[in-house]
């Protein structure tokens, strides 16, 4: 796994236009690639080291941002939409539903470590609200029924 | 070229309603009826509805909202294969480009690409004027630029209103070894996304754009600082980035012109503050985005200390056609003070939802034509402007949509949102949900915001359990007051914007919920007292 985000890292430093303009860029490779979509303690140190900004920095970055995660977090990151646009569209049955479905709220994981839930503020999708995104795709237009079927096939380990 | 063109929108939110399968289905319906030598099938970004996927039969101009697969193949074996218009397909959609003048004041500045370019492919950018106004500019002198910029009296976009012309002068003026052009594609204001949309169907206009203001202000290097959700953004930007050092428009010796420019984009990663400026340089640099104490401004110091402009992504969409075009050509749309188009997003419970560029100065009534009207209950408030806007009711729709209309009316433009809420909802938990965004998103750095936004959420919640009295309401106004007077930066200076207008338009509803503990929407719930427990 290190050699790998040492990879991610050089490749970074390659691809900025000046100094220490690329840290985020960085953090968010190294979260893509992980396991547990995530950016782990020996990842810090290493972007620390390699990139020369104190570890006290790296981590306040790293949870100023709410994409990132210092926890380790389900197969399935569960965003669902918060913001006025969702929620004046039923967005509240929707929050209701997945924590129904899923039996845990706002930044848990289940017990089998599929399904981590968490809040987002508008993803700029408004024209088809309400909206969830699940890892990198989103899924607008959602109804109860829906979001119920999505949960079903994900758990079943089916493609949705 | 072959005699018919389908076009069909792939931009984010099409594809979430099927555009995807859609567009597999109609290639293999073209391949099926042998008809390869006759019909094109090209993607495009969006074309402004949101009903359904839409899709485009040309030379025909007919345009269709398709919902399902059969309306796919109803579609193509009607019109395609018979040459009869599906009627209860079509969209006699205002907000389209049609031949009917009477129908639309649409006026596509900033989207005239969308929805007919493949924006994947330069090419067709090029064929469709681009790239011609960056030819044209490094022609000119930078001070000629900045005066027909400065003349147009474009002014930013992304909701402040600063004239660009001003913006790029200042930077232009400063004497620096380095500087910057940065594009805000930071795109967090609920309820907005066209400069989604922009980027997804016309990624060109915004390098163009930064390429030109670059050779005007003396700058080199730019970036564009995109959402870290917007993959469909990042994805198209990303190609026409590699496709324009390519074809020569980035990197060294531009069109032999001698100038250097070099682009590459950052992502952002969930903070709404690094919309604001300052905190979006402090990302950039690789910090928490805090936003700094102005002044000094970006144009005098900027990213990393040096002269910088930074401009939204609409704003800069603009700039090659007013190159192009002239002042005079972009005074003749919108208003005095607020020349040219908006891009509109509608959301929330609206039968149409989608974008519409229209002049400046439009009214909120006529919008809500466009928008189709409420959907569900009746239309009980709109907002205008994104979450840092205004909520007005039925008594303000027709104020006029431009610069003035804030200090006019107290109606703001914004971000251009056009939110509707029906019926069904109640101011307070309106309120609430607005000021748990703002809870959140405050960076933290300065107290009116920081413990502003917190006592306003537990002012808020009292008030949803029908426990609050009027000190509590007098209280909530001084909060807003006092952020507004005295916060930091935009976020803290305008949540009291929402806040205030929800009051002031709304306050009979406070009123019941305070002194008749009563709720119209019957949304809020008393809570039922618990027993105290005995402390021993």
């Amino acid at each position: 796994m290190l050699t790998e985000i040492k990879k991610i890292i050089s490749h970074a430093k390659s691809e900025r236009l000046e100094e220490r303009d690329i840290l985020i860029y960085t953090l968010h490779k190294i979260q893509e690639t992980i396991e547990g979509n995530y950016i782990p303690e020996e990842a810090v140190k290493l972007v620390s080291e390699e990139l020369n900004i104190p570890l006290s920095k790296v981590y306040e970055v790293l949870t100023f941002y709410s994409m990132f995660s210092i926890k380790k977090r389900g197969k399935y990151l569960i965003r669902v939409c918060t913001s006025l646009p969702c929620h004046v569209a039923n967005g509240r049955e929707i929050i209701k539903t997945l924590k129904e479905e899923l039996k845990i709220d706002f930044n848990q994981t289940t017990d089998d470590g599929l399904f981590t839930l968490e809040e987002t503020s508008c993803l700029g999708l408004c024209g088809v609200s309400p909206v969830i995104m699940i890892n990198n795709e989103y899924y607008g237009d959602l109804t109860p029924k829906k979001v119920r079927e999505i949960i079903n096939k994900l758990k079943r380990g089916e493609n949705i | 070229m072959k005699p018919i063109t389908i076009l069909i929108s792939v931009d984010s939110n099409s594809i979430l309603l099927g555009a995807k399968e859609f567009l597999k289905l109609l290639k293999s319906l073209v391949k099926d009826y042998n008809f390869d030598n006759i019909v094109d099938i090209l993607e495009t970004g969006t074309l402004g509805n949101y009903n359904g996927v839409t899709i485009a039969v040309m030379p025909d101009n007919v345009f269709y909202s398709a919902k399902t697969k059969e309306d796919v193949v109803k579609i193509f074996e009607e019109h395609i294969l018979k040459g009869r218009k599906v009627l209860d397909l079509e969209i006699n959609h205002k907000n389209l480009i049609t031949k009917k003048e009477s129908l639309t004041k649409e006026i596509r500045i900033v989207t005239r690409n969308i929805g007919k370019i493949d924006p994947k492919n330069i090419e067709e950018y090029i064929a469709n004027n681009g790239y011609f106004a960056l030819a044209k500019a490094l022609e000119m002198k930078p001070e000629n630029i900045i005066e027909e910029i400065k003349k147009s009296g474009l002014r930013g976009r992304g909701g402040a209103g600063f004239p660009t012309g001003l913006k790029w002068e200042f930077t232009f003026k400063t004497n620096s070894d380095q500087k910057y052009i940065v594009c805000n594609a930071d795109e967090g204001e609920p309820g907005t996304y066209k400069d989604r949309l922009i980027m997804e169907g016309d990624p060109h206009s915004i390098i163009e754009a930064m390429v030109i203001a670059g050779y005007t202000v003396g700058a080199t290097k730019g970036y564009i600082y995109i959402r870290g959700e917007y993959y469909g953004s990042v994805e198209n930007i990303k190609k026409a980035i590699h496709d324009a050092y390519e074809y020569g428009f980035l990197g060294k010796n531009i069109l032999n012109s001698g100038f250097n420019f070099d682009l590459s984009i950052r992502l952002g990663a969930g903070a709404y503050i690094c919309g604001e400026e300052t905190a979006l340089l402090e990302s950039i640099e690789g910090h928490a985005g805090r936003p700094r104490l102005k002044p000094p401004y970006p144009p005098q110091s900027g990213l990393f200390g040096k002269p910088t402009v930074i401009n939204n992504v609409e704003t800069l969409a603009n700039i090659p056609q007013i190159i192009l075009n002239g002042a005079d050509w972009f005074r003749q749309f919108g208003t005095e003070n607020s020349p040219g188009t908006k891009v509109f997003c509608f959301a929330g419970n609206l039968n149409n939802r989608g974008i519409v560029e229209l002049p400046m100065g439009i009214t909120v009534k006529e919008l809500l034509v466009y928008a189709g009207g409420v959907s569900g209950e009746n239309l009980k408030m709109v907002q205008t402007g994104g979450i840092a806007g205004t909520f007005i009711d039925e008594s303000k729709f027709d104020t006029p949509l431009d610069y003035d209309s804030f200090a006019k009316y107290g109606v703001s433009l914004g971000s251009g949102v056009i939110l509707g809420v029906n019926d069904t909802h109640c101011v307070i938990d309106i309120a609430k949900n607005v000021m748990e965004f703002f809870r959140h998103e405050s960076c933290g750095k300065c107290t009116p915001c920081r413990e502003g936004t917190k006592m306003a959420v537990k002012i808020l919640e009292k008030m949803g359990q029908f426990q609050a009295t009027k000190t509590d309401l007098d209280n909530l106004i001084e909060i807003a007051n006092t952020a507004r007077e005295t916060a930091l930066c935009g976020l803290g200076q305008s949540f009291p914007v929402p806040l205030l207008s929800l009051i002031n338009n709304f306050k009979d509803e406070f009123l019941d919920h305070i002194e008749n503990k009563h709720c119209i929407a019957n949304i809020c719930k008393r809570v039922p007292k618990k027993k105290k427990s005995k402390v021993k």
